[in-house]
């Protein structure tokens, strides 16, 4: 009986601790999994949920703790041993080559080859099945990678995961951050697939409707310590958010309250015009305005040129096509260093690739935008600086041990903050917002609602981009959609979700 | 656990950027101590300082000057292959103007006895210097042209005129070595105030390019655009601009070592001055500890490094390595100094201090 049950467990990790310089990152944690299970693995960021998945796949060695698979105990020695034991991963961050084709990603390693060269006809087409048996997607497997959207590379992350033939235990580690409401329902059915064929998965993610949805187990780390394990369909969804954060959020009826009031304050005035606007490839040619005082939401699936409006209208590259007028200013020249002195801020959508500069401190991260502005001259001298990063570690609660603190060392959410602290110094009058809660724990991404409603308040305009079309109806006055590269409805008021759903898939 | 004051200076001293730079340099004089007599000794005369030690920065200065520019150019993520065709081009423009009557080959004969006088030069000292530096200048923002408005690799941009600079160089003089008998102009490589000229021109100017970058947001906009470029530009810097400054500094570290180097054997030789020495500078900046994928760097720990070659090549001498040898330890050292600095092994004597720190 004691072996049955020794057997029908896949994975069992057993009193695991890791130790990092100054940090214990895992305490004790005891982890299972079984036999055709999707198991939920959730906690804030810095929880210890990523550690964990590094000790499983033989990233980081524990310090202490046994793990076991199959019920036999095995020390993991490398990425690449944890892939011969039938555990594979895909990593949050798309690690894949995007200067090769996607079949070359695919089957990277195990090319089919023919006369001691690679059969590149018989490559692509096996890529194209297994992309089509696996995720149902059809599409160039001949292109290079990174002319994909991130939603098709994280697709094709799985599809090689998946295709490693013996693959028993499948890691998702957010998986659906990136992904539309319909690629993630593709995601789920693939994911149940493979349940039924008895794979074991961890799923781990910010979104806890889709944990509901589809995990049959959850597992609570908070602060590397294992807060609990319960049956999904035993767990209200209200103590699993006070499990995760140890407190109850601020809860939404505080949110309704400052948007109501802020609704009356924004103003008649254009602060941004942008009259068909546009660039080829990026998106057609559209009117834009976003008034004083005003939460302009952009909502649209991923493609449909949310980012791309961002990019352009923060002068990224110029447009091929309208004008675009910063307080009745016409904008004549387009680039990054311009939109800051016309008080123009863009936090982009690819926080690690496109905002932090990792190895430079907290300090330097936030005062660099506001320095770049003034140029290479005007330097503000070190205590200014250190007043003006203080100021914001402190006004957004950025948790770091001082400002000198590398950006590098800190949490995904903190990051986020770091880089709304950098635009929020060169006290922007607009404020481009693309996904800033993307890859966040719930505590934080409550705080950045917020925070969004309060700069409105306190004068700021913004335009907010998200692909949770619930945090855009929350935290928006009036919501532009997008589709295809276009725009296609403007909603303002009270919206229905299921309107906007419709709106959003109809023309697509 | 209370740390004390001693430890904690220890700590702060051992995860500073100068630490390993400053070990190998200490180790390495250490030994040349043991093993090489009367190597510390230092003789005056006239006031002057005499010695090995002295030598060793003498003749580390040329390199300490290159690595300067050399580390903002990596620290950018960059690279300039071309300092030493820079030099020779460099010498080559002070010659000719100093002596132009040598390519000249029917010289009128009251011109031709001023030839060996070392009181003459065909045009001043200053405009020599200047013109110098401006075609030195001239050379780095060509790289940097090519680095950040063409877009091409700097390993690749920067080679052209590795290969066409000593070219260049030839054409200058008519393919003549030229020879350099105006005294004034060796006091810059060969002049002697207590310490040699060349080591406080090399300090002066690790003064002025600190001042530069640190005094200035320059030297967080380098380290930016070597991290992480896409984030930089996102960020309002005009990554364009600051890559044109790193070469065209790199450009003028260049001429000016090439004055110094010039000045040093009194000819503009342009097949050997400045022969593999971007390689030197290179090692420098990396035994500094900037790293070659760009991002945080230390003037002052290359110019450490420089004194770190110069000490080794140096030490093999007196050792009595012969000269074709050299190259054979040199490369040793380099991969003992890579290995150094390699993560593993980094992470194994923080282990090891760790550990004594929990003993105690």
């Amino acid at each position: 009986m004691k072996e049955k049950k020794a057997e029908s467990l896949l994975i069992e990790m057993r009193g695991i601790t890791k130790v990092f310089p100054g940090v214990k990152a895992l305490d004790n944690v005891d982890f299972n999994l079984r036999y055709g299970e999707i198991h939920a693995l959730l906690g804030g960021n810095g929880a210890g949920k990523s550690t964990l998945i590094k000790v499983l796949t033989g990233v980081e060695k524990p310090d202490s703790g046994k793990i076991f698979l199959m019920g036999h105990e095995v020390t993991i020695r490398s990425p690449r041993h944890a892939q011969e034991l039938g555990i594979s991963t895909v990593y949050q961050e798309v690690n894949l080559c995007p200067n090769l084709s996607v079949a070359e990603n695919i089957l990277i390693g195990r090319q089919p080859m023919i006369r001691g060269c690679i059969d590149w006809k018989e490559m692509n087409s096996q890529a194209a099945g297994i992309l089509k048996r696996i995720l149902g997607i059809d599409i160039d497997v001949t292109q290079l990678l990174g002319s994909y959207s991130v939603a098709i590379q994280q697709m094709v992350a799985i599809a090689r995961a998946l295709e490693i033939e013996s693959a028993k235990v499948l890691i998702l580690d957010e998986p659906t951050s990136s992904l539309t409401t319909n690629e993630t329902e593709q995601l789920f059915s693939v994911m149940r697939k493979l349940k039924s064929e008895n794979v074991g998965i961890i799923f781990i993610t910010h979104f806890l409707d889709q944990v509901y949805e589809v995990s049959d187990r959850i597992t609570v780390i908070r602060n590397g310590k294992l807060i609990s394990c319960d049956d999904t369909a035993s767990l209200s969804k209200m103590d699993l958010i006070i499990k995760m954060i140890g407190r109850t959020i601020a809860d939404l009826d505080e949110m309704v309250k400052i948007k109501n009031k802020t609704t009356r304050n924004v103003g008649k005035e254009n602060v941004l015009k942008a009259t068909d606007f546009g660039r080829m490839d990026w998106v057609e040619p559209m009117d834009l305005n976003l008034h004083d005082r005003e939460v302009l939401g952009l909502a649209g699936l991923v493609g449909s040129g949310r980012t791309e409006t961002a990019l352009l209208l923060f002068g990224v590259d110029s447009p091929d096509s309208g004008s675009l007028e910063v307080g009745n200013r016409k904008i004549r020249k387009y680039s990054p260093n311009n939109s800051i002195h016309q008080g123009i801020a863009l936090s982009p959508e690819d926080r690690k690739a496109a905002g932090i500069i990792d190895d430079l401190t907290v300090r330097e991260n936030i005062i660099l935008a506001l320095q770049a502005g003034r140029g290479w001259f005007k330097h503000l001298n070190s205590k200014n600086q250190t007043q003006i990063a203080d100021k914001f570690i402190k006004l957004l609660d950025i948790s770091t041990p001082t400002a000198e603190q590398l950006v590098r060392n800190l949490s995904g959410g903190n990051q986020q903050k770091v880089i709304l602290a950098r635009w929020l110094a060169i006290n922007p009058r607009v404020l481009i917002l693309d996904e800033p809660t993307r890859g966040i724990d719930v505590g934080t991404k409550a705080e950045i609602q917020k925070l969004v409603l309060t700069l409105a308040e306190e004068g700021k305009s913004v335009i907010f981009i998200s692909s949770e079309l619930e945090e855009v109806m929350r935290c928006s006055h009036r919501i532009s959609v997008l589709s295809d590269k276009k725009k296609i409805a403007e909603f303002s008021g009270q919206v229905d979700e299921h309107v906007l759903l419709e709106t959003m898939a109809g023309s697509g | 656990m209370n740390k004390s004051s001693v430890s904690l200076f220890i700590d702060k001293f051992t995860s500073s950027r100068l630490f390993y730079p400053l070990l190998a340099l200490a180790l390495i004089l250490v030994l040349d101590g043991i093993f090489i007599p009367d190597f510390f000794s230092i003789q005056v005369r006239n006031g002057d300082l005499y010695g090995r030690v002295i030598d060793i920065m003498r003749n580390a200065s040329t390199v300490m000057v290159l690595a300067l520019g050399m580390t903002l150019v990596i620290a950018t993520g960059g690279i300039d292959l071309s300092v030493g065709a820079v030099m020779a081009i460099a010498a080559s423009v002070a010659a000719i103007m100093m002596n132009p009557v040598i390519i000249g080959l029917e010289l009128p004969p009251d011109l031709m006895k001023f030839m060996n006088d070392p009181n003459f030069t065909y045009s001043p000292l200053w405009e020599v210097i200047l013109v110098t530096l401006l075609v030195a200048i001239i050379c780095g923002a060509w790289n940097g042209a090519l680095v950040a408005h063409m877009k091409i690799q700097p390993m690749v941009g920067t080679l052209i005129l590795m290969i066409a600079g000593r070219g260049i160089a030839q054409l200058i003089t008519n393919g003549v070595r030229i020879q350099i008998f105006y005294q004034p102009y060796a006091y810059i490589g060969q002049g002697w105030a207590v310490l040699p000229f060349s080591l406080y021109l090399a300090f002066i100017l690790f003064g002025l390019i600190w001042l530069l970058v640190r005094k200035t947001s320059i030297g967080m906009f380098i380290e930016s655009v070597g991290i992480n470029p896409k984030a930089s530009f996102y960020s309002g810097i005009n990554e364009k601009n600051i890559k044109m400054l790193v070469y065209i500094i790199c450009g003028l570290c260049a001429g000016i070592a090439g004055l110094i180097a010039s000045s040093n054997i009194k000819t503009s030789d342009a097949n050997n001055i400045g022969w593999a020495i971007e390689l030197d500078a290179i090692l420098a900046v990396v035994i500094g500890g900037t790293s070659m994928a760009g991002g945080r760097f230390s003037l002052l720990a290359s110019m450490i490094g420089a004194m770190v070659i110069q000490a080794i090549t140096t030490s093999m001498y007196a050792i009595g390595v012969p000269a074709f040898a050299l190259q054979a330890i040199k490369g040793f050292v380099v991969v003992l100094v890579i290995f150094l600095y390699a993560e593993p092994v980094r992470a194994f004597f923080q282990k090891l201090t760790l550990r004594k720190a929990v003993k105690a």
